[in-house]
């Protein structure tokens, strides 16, 4: 059972939707934070890859997944409230592209700590391999987590935009999105909701971590960091500025990039990275504030 | 004394590197090869600071430049009967002809000035984030396409048996080279019309500066320089695919932003002390005595260390150990304006 163009089966369909849905959390994270500190934190892939050596810290000595899961929260978090106190916020006021350079130095710092910490083979996370399985849904066989990842990735946005647009500190990240100053001047506590933003997004990294270790259970230094690279370039894409967009750029290249890779022959879908990477070039010459801004919405571009 | 400054501000940077490649010739072997990578690196910076360092935009880009230049040095100075062997698939253009060292760096600084032409054509309307981005987008392709197309190069092998002649004497020529050519477009009217825009890009246009012009001979002139610098390294190491991707990309930001962008000055302090601790700790990785004292450190703790150093530097002296100023006799006041990237 295929669909009639390009020859995708439903699978590939699947797995290229639970890619999307992961690259989209993953967006969110990256953009919460770019709304309140204009900061685009190149190390967030870092953050993941730390709660991924979690999981396969606590998988190998043999407990219990819901043990690994919690330790795998508990450090993400810990790491990132860490990364906020001591590199963020000393850079607060600088230019973005300082920013992300700066992030990008912290990047590599936490990947050979890694690399120092764990060696250079990897570990394997194997406690939640059976959602690697796949289930027969009227005669396709579709993997548990493409499901699994989407569903979940479903109900953090829908906790998310409830807790933006329902509740008090939800309605001040906004606003310091929008503009801090502002904000900060009429009564948003700023420290408060940079915390939120950093914790939030934290959270959303440990919930990737989790994914990301069933798709690819050898944790190595370098993990995430492709994800993260294509993500930044989804979040552009989609435009920085808002979350919606964000989070639909993000979508967008983490299903291009699952459809593409799964239904392209290998001789050609090599060349893959370069396609998504001229696309991303094209859509900030045409359109730089974004695919997934309307007119009006984009950055104003101060010269 | 004002007199004096551009001399000194020419002469101290080709002072440091002849210090550096007295150094090399006193060393043994070993240590001379880190000399001679470090002068290599000075040449990288320095083209990065042509660019990043006069312009303001950051630039993830430029060691693609650096790649396509040493692919077409290593590719065509490579001899004929080994090509085969290491390069299966080659055109046979490129297969059947083999040119000299010299016009192998010439061709390899033509074809990255030629490269850069025509990423900056489109990209050089970008700054900030959207250059950030887009600029690492070119280092993922040219990575990529390096990596898979072995009609121009050796794909994922590496660059053996292009005749090693980069030793002490061309790389701190080349990076002499490099330095003279920053040195001269810096002093040059284009040079300065790139500052203006730097410092303030709306009073630049105001007086008639075209901000896409200047970025864009900067960006070609540096493509140019890493060009070449990387058709140095390729006659130095046998390069890869690998070795000019990330890791190159990281190690040479850290070299330039903790140096100081914004002077050439800067760029080949950067470059020359990040490389000596960049080296110092790679011997220590493989075990050494200092001092007396037995020191080895594990695999990894060279980028640990740069790394911190690199984000210590970023926020707490922003402008780089140089504070982002030319060497001069007599101390002027700190630069008012120290805006390092545009926003």
């Amino acid at each position: 059972m295929t669909v009639a163009i390009l020859g995708i089966d439903w699978q590939t369909l699947a797995d290229a939707i639970g890619l999307g849905a992961i690259y989209a959390l993953m967006a969110v994270g990256i953009g919460l934070v770019f709304g309140v500190l204009r900061l685009v934190n190149f190390a967030y892939g870092q953050l993941v890859m730390a709660g991924a050596y979690a999981l396969a810290f606590a998988s190998e000595r043999g407990w219990p997944v819901s043990v690994g899961i919690a330790l795998c929260f508990a450090v993400v978090l810990a790491l990132s409230v860490l990364m906020d106190q001591v590199v963020f916020r000393p850079l607060r006021g600088q230019s973005p592209a300082v920013m992300l350079v700066a992030t990008f130095a912290v990047a590599f710092l936490l990947q050979s700590i890694a690399l120092l910490w764990f060696g250079p083979l990897g570990k394997i996370s194997a406690s939640l391999a059976t959602l690697n399985q796949p289930v027969t849904i009227s005669g396709v066989d579709i993997r548990k987590i493409a499901i699994v990842a989407t569903i979940l990735a479903a109900v953090c946005l829908l906790i998310l935009v409830l807790l933006l647009g329902r509740t008090r500190v939800g309605l001040h990240m906004r606003a310091a999105a929008m503009d801090f100053r502002t904000a900060e001047l009429l009564g948003v506590r700023a420290g408060r909701v940079i915390g939120a933003a950093v914790l939030i997004s934290g959270l959303l990294a440990a919930v990737v971590a989790v994914m990301l270790t069933v798709q690819t259970p050898l944790v190595t230094p370098d993990f995430a960091l492709r994800d993260t690279i294509l993500v930044l370039a989804g979040v552009v894409l989609g435009g920085m500025n808002r979350l919606v967009p964000a989070t639909l750029g993000g979508f967008a290249i983490g299903f291009a990039s699952g459809l593409l890779g799964g239904a392209l022959p290998t001789d050609q879908s090599q060349y893959l990275p370069s396609f998504l990477f001229a696309a991303v070039i094209l859509v900030l010459l045409v359109r730089p504030g974004g695919l997934f801004t309307r007119e009006g919405q984009q950055a104003v571009e101060r010269v | 004394m004002r007199r004096v400054d551009p001399a000194l501000q020419l002469l101290a940077p080709i002072a440091l590197i002849g210090v550096a490649a007295l150094v090399g010739t006193i060393v043994s072997t070993s240590t001379e090869t880190y000399v001679i990578n470090a002068l290599v690196n000075v040449a990288i910076v320095v083209a990065l600071y042509v660019f990043i360092g006069n312009s303001g935009v950051l630039s993830f880009g430029h060691i693609s430049f650096v790649a396509i230049g040493a692919w077409t040095a290593g590719v065509l100075s490579m001899p004929v009967e080994e090509k085969p062997a290491i390069m299966p698939h080659l055109a046979s253009l490129l297969r059947d002809h083999t040119v000299g060292n010299v016009w192998s760096l010439a061709l390899a600084a033509a074809v990255g000035a030629a490269y850069a032409l025509v990423v900056g054509l489109p990209l050089m309307r970008l700054s900030g984030l959207g250059a950030g981005i887009a600029t690492f987008g070119v280092l993922e392709i040219t990575h990529n396409v390096l990596r898979y197309w072995e009609k121009i190069g050796p794909g994922l092998n590496t660059f053996s048996a292009v005749p090693e002649t980069t030793g002490l004497l061309q790389a701190s020529l080349g990076a002499a080279l490099a330095v003279v050519v920053a040195f001269a477009y810096r002093r040059s009217r284009f040079g300065r019309l790139l500052s203006a825009t730097r410092e303030d890009a709306a009073a630049a246009r105001a007086v008639g500066v075209s901000v896409h012009r200047q970025r864009l001979i900067a960006f070609v002139l540096s493509g140019a320089l890493a060009g070449f610098a990387g058709g140095l390294y390729v006659h130095l190491l046998p390069v890869n695919t690998e070795s000019v991707y990330l890791d190159l990309t990281f190690l040479t930001l850290a070299m330039l932003v903790i140096g100081g962008a914004t002077s050439l000055w800067g760029a080949v302090v950067g470059a020359l002390t990040v490389s000596a601790v960049d080296s110092f700790l790679a011997e220590a990785e493989s075990g050494i005595h200092v001092f007396g004292q037995s020191l080895n450190l594990p695999a990894g703790t060279r980028i640990v260390v740069v790394g911190a150093l690199m984000a210590l530097v970023l926020i707490l002296r922003p402008a780089g150990l140089t504070g982002g100023r030319e060497l001069a006799f007599r101390q002027r006041r700190p630069l008012r304006v120290l805006t390092k990237f545009a926003k």
